[in-house]
């Protein structure tokens, strides 16, 4: 292995074969009139088989982008990959043609988008949908895919799907067209499932049901899950590693315990401790001061220095990598000694943040 | 006859709350509004003549009342009335049946002048910063058409120097710089325009405001300035919030009383610490359950609740919760959840719940369902407040309350 992993596994060493996905620096920019956007620039992770991770950060720090990328479904141009590498199972996925990147999507790697609604096609039927889906990527004849249809259905535990694949998604529910989203994502058995936002958009108790059946699909399939989304409440209670992104660099990493109950990252602290807890009541919650930095002229150091309270000499001058980290589990200068720089990085010990709902 | 409204409305409140005896309030204050029977329909029209053929029940008769100075939480997933309550409450929307008074004075009947005069006490900040801003409107102007709207002899506000004053006034009030007042909507951050809405609703200096989901649509780092913003505001202009939302974490942090609604109907009341720690509401309890916890540690019983919410066109007879309710499955499906809607009633000291089975609720699930908070992990460092956070990070990052980007 040329590059760090950064997501770092205690649980056994993760062996070549046992790794599924593999993004080396990718950097995705978007050129627009006022310049070039760079959504994503340089991230770099791994997801081995079977592992559930949590890509998390807030509106505009390129999780999307992210998983667009690997999907490759961003528009090119105003898109462009700069750079990077995404190796699944060996093959770099961008320097695939669009033919064989068709035969990846669905049959290898399958995504549900947040908004239910606008994925499916309002004018043909669910099972017309998913059956689509099956034929085009498993060559099975009209009748068998039907079946395969109703089969989806019902594992995603709707009732009656004898019925319901011959309904359009206007005469389902948000949490049954979620539920659709899934069936279909998870009709050509995927090795690899994207999750983008898939609750925001629904009622918490719908939310529960969704989230219950993802892990339990995941659970039965075996299926490696990427699941991406701003609520640190369903992190925690869906997947086992983290990856935490601000303003297109992912900045922390570990398993969901170490981040969200010690966070190394000031950004990852001061969020946490923005959520308003139990514990909070009549206490005025954290604020990170200041916005996002403006896309189009970003801090020369580190990103979240004008915004960070334990910012100190380097982190105006150079930019962190988590790369350079060791183990590589923060991009912070408070835990790596900045190169160059006189001054030494002031460790500090993972400090456990006080959460909940 | 404004008079009488006000006696009247104040007299009822007792039979209001069905008996509730002792309405405890941590406020302890006199009730500022008071909804008695609340009753929102919206008609259902269909075939060749576009006749009526039914009614979407959003709010059926709910009745509470807000005291002075508190902040009332309404939760309750989409769909369930609570923004339709919020504005059928400031009369952006006719009621169907009911009352409700403010101050004692009756919203419902006031016409004309009067109208315009009530309207100025009760204001609305809305959730969607973006939709709810005149996108070619100047600051100055967004702010300002209320108040020229509302203005009369006494205040001057018809004066343009004297309305841009205050426009700048209440720019800083919430945190904004005053010249901003030429800068158009598209010039600000999601966070920055939700101060605006604020700002607008605050200048005609308001009584009671309502809070229509005002964080949904922001990022969680602004979420906290803007509940910041929110508390701070209502100290300094002794403001009474209902605060609307479908965010239980963030309806606890906010809110002294909270109601929970369901299909159109308050099924539970009280006090937010109560209501957080000894719900009896299967529903409530089923809601607070579903709730994903950021600490990993906390290993919740999810009820899961089957199915969608019905639909409030044809809401189930008796209580609405029966069809998917799971206390009454554990209970043997009694039959009076189906053929008796259960009233709102008092089963403490300010808690109010309407389940007939509320007594039956067993405190082994609720405990599961609402575990209690674990205690912080234990490490060096954790208990000792650093001096200065910023010139010390290394020795604490100046505790749990400390001052860290407190800009």
């Amino acid at each position: 292995m040329t590059v760090p992993a950064t997501v770092t596994s205690s649980a056994r060493p993760a062996g070549d074969s046992d790794i599924l996905l593999e993004v080396r620096d990718l950097r995705t920019y978007f050129h627009v009139l006022d310049g070039t956007v760079k959504a994503v620039d340089g991230v770099s992770f791994t997801i081995r088989r079977g592992q559930t991770i949590g890509l998390v950060g807030e509106s505009g720090c390129g999780k999307s982008v992210t998983a667009l990328s690997i999907m490759r479904l961003l528009d090119i141009p105003p898109a462009e990959i700069a750079s990077g590498e995404i190796i699944f199972e060996g093959r770099d996925l961008l320097a695939l043609s669009e033919e064989e990147m068709r035969h990846v999507r669905g049959n290898d790697i399958a995504m549900i988008f947040q908004e239910p609604m606008t994925s499916l096609n309002p004018v043909y039927t669910v099972g017309d949908q998913i059956a689509e889906a099956v034929m085009l990527h498993q060559r099975l004849s009209k009748k068998e895919a039907w079946n395969k249809a109703i089969e989806a259905l019902r594992a995603v535990g709707i009732n009656n799907p004898e019925r319901r694949v011959k309904q359009y998604p206007h005469e389902l529910s948000g949490g049954m067209r979620q539920r659709v989203m899934i069936a279909m994502a998870l009709s050509c058995d995927p090795k690899l499932l994207i999750a983008d936002e898939p609750t925001t958009a629904l009622d918490v108790t719908i939310q529960a049901q969704i989230l219950e059946l993802i892990k339990d699909v995941q659970d039965r399939t075996g299926t490696a899950l990427m699941l991406i989304t701003h609520d640190l409440g369903v992190v925690a209670e869906t997947v086992h590693d983290v990856l935490v992104m601000y303003a297109g660099r992912i900045v922390e990493t570990g398993t969901v315990e170490d981040v969200l109950l010690a966070p190394k990252h000031p950004y990852t602290e001061g969020l946490l401790r923005s959520i308003p807890s139990r514990g909070m009541k009549g206490q005025r919650l954290n604020v990170i001061k200041g916005t996002v930095p403006n896309p189009f002229n970003m801090p020369k150091g580190c990103n979240f220095a004008p915004r960070c309270p334990y910012a100190f000499e380097p982190c105006a001058e150079y930019d962190p990598r988590i790369e350079d980290a060791n183990p590589p589990d923060v991009a912070c200068w408070l835990y790596t000694p900045a190169p160059g720089s006189p001054v030494p990085p002031r460790v500090r010990p993972r400090r456990p943040v006080e959460v909940g709902a | 006859m404004t008079g009488a409204a006000g006696a009247g409305g104040s007299g009822s409140v007792g039979s209001a709350v069905s008996g509730s005896g002792s309405v405890g309030s941590a406020s302890g204050a006199e009730p500022l509004v008071v909804v008695e029977h609340l009753v929102k329909y919206y008609p259902i029209l269909g075939g060749l003549l576009r006749r009526k053929i039914g009614d979407v029940k959003a709010v059926d008769d709910v009745s509470f009342e807000i005291y002075r100075g508190e902040v009332f939480g309404l939760v309750g997933e989409s769909g369930c009335g609570k923004s339709t309550l919020g504005k059928t409450l400031l009369r952006l929307q006719p009621p169907t049946a009911g009352r409700a008074t403010i101050a004692g004075e009756d919203i419902f009947s006031k016409r004309g002048k009067e109208l315009k005069r009530l309207r100025r006490r009760m204001q609305i900040i809305f959730q969607d910063p973006i939709g709810s801003l005149n996108p070619r409107m100047p600051i100055s102007d967004i702010i300002g058409e209320g108040l020229l709207a509302q203005a009369d002899e006494e205040n001057g506000w018809k004066d343009r120097k004297i309305r841009d004053k205050r426009v700048e006034d209440y720019l800083e009030a919430v945190g904004l710089r005053r010249d901003y007042t030429r800068r158009y909507p598209h010039e600000f951050s999601g966070g920055q325009r939700q101060r605006i809405g604020i700002a607008r609703a605050l200048a005609l200096d308001p009584e009671f405001v309502v809070c229509d989901e005002p964080v949904s649509a922001l990022d969680v780092s602004i979420q906290s300035q803007i509940l910041n913003l929110l508390l701070d505001l209502r100290r300094e202009f002794n403001l009474t919030y209902l605060f609307i939302a479908h965010n239980l974490s963030v309806v606890q942090y906010i809110s002294d009383r909270v109601g929970v609604m369901y299909l159109g109907k308050i099924v539970e009341l009280a006090d937010v610490n109560e209501l957080y720690t000894r719900p009896r509401h299967p529903y409530t309890i089923a809601l607070l359950s579903a709730v994903p916890d950021p600490d990993p540690r906390v290993r919740k019983k999810r009820i899961v609740l089957k199915g969608d919410v019905p639909s409030p066109a044809a809401p189930p007879p008796g209580c609405r919760f029966h069809t998917r309710c799971w206390l009454r499955e554990r209970l043997g499906n009694p039959e009076n959840c189906v053929t008796e809607e259960p009233p709102l009633r008092a089963i403490g000291p300010g808690h109010r719940v309407a389940c007939h089975w509320a007594e039956a609720v067993p405190e082994d699930v609720v405990a599961a369902a609402v575990p209690a908070v674990p205690p912080p992990p234990v490490q060096a460092g954790a208990a000792s407040p650093s001096v200065s956070a910023v010139s010390a990070p290394a020795s604490g990052l100046g505790g749990p309350s400390g001052g860290v980007g407190a800009g």
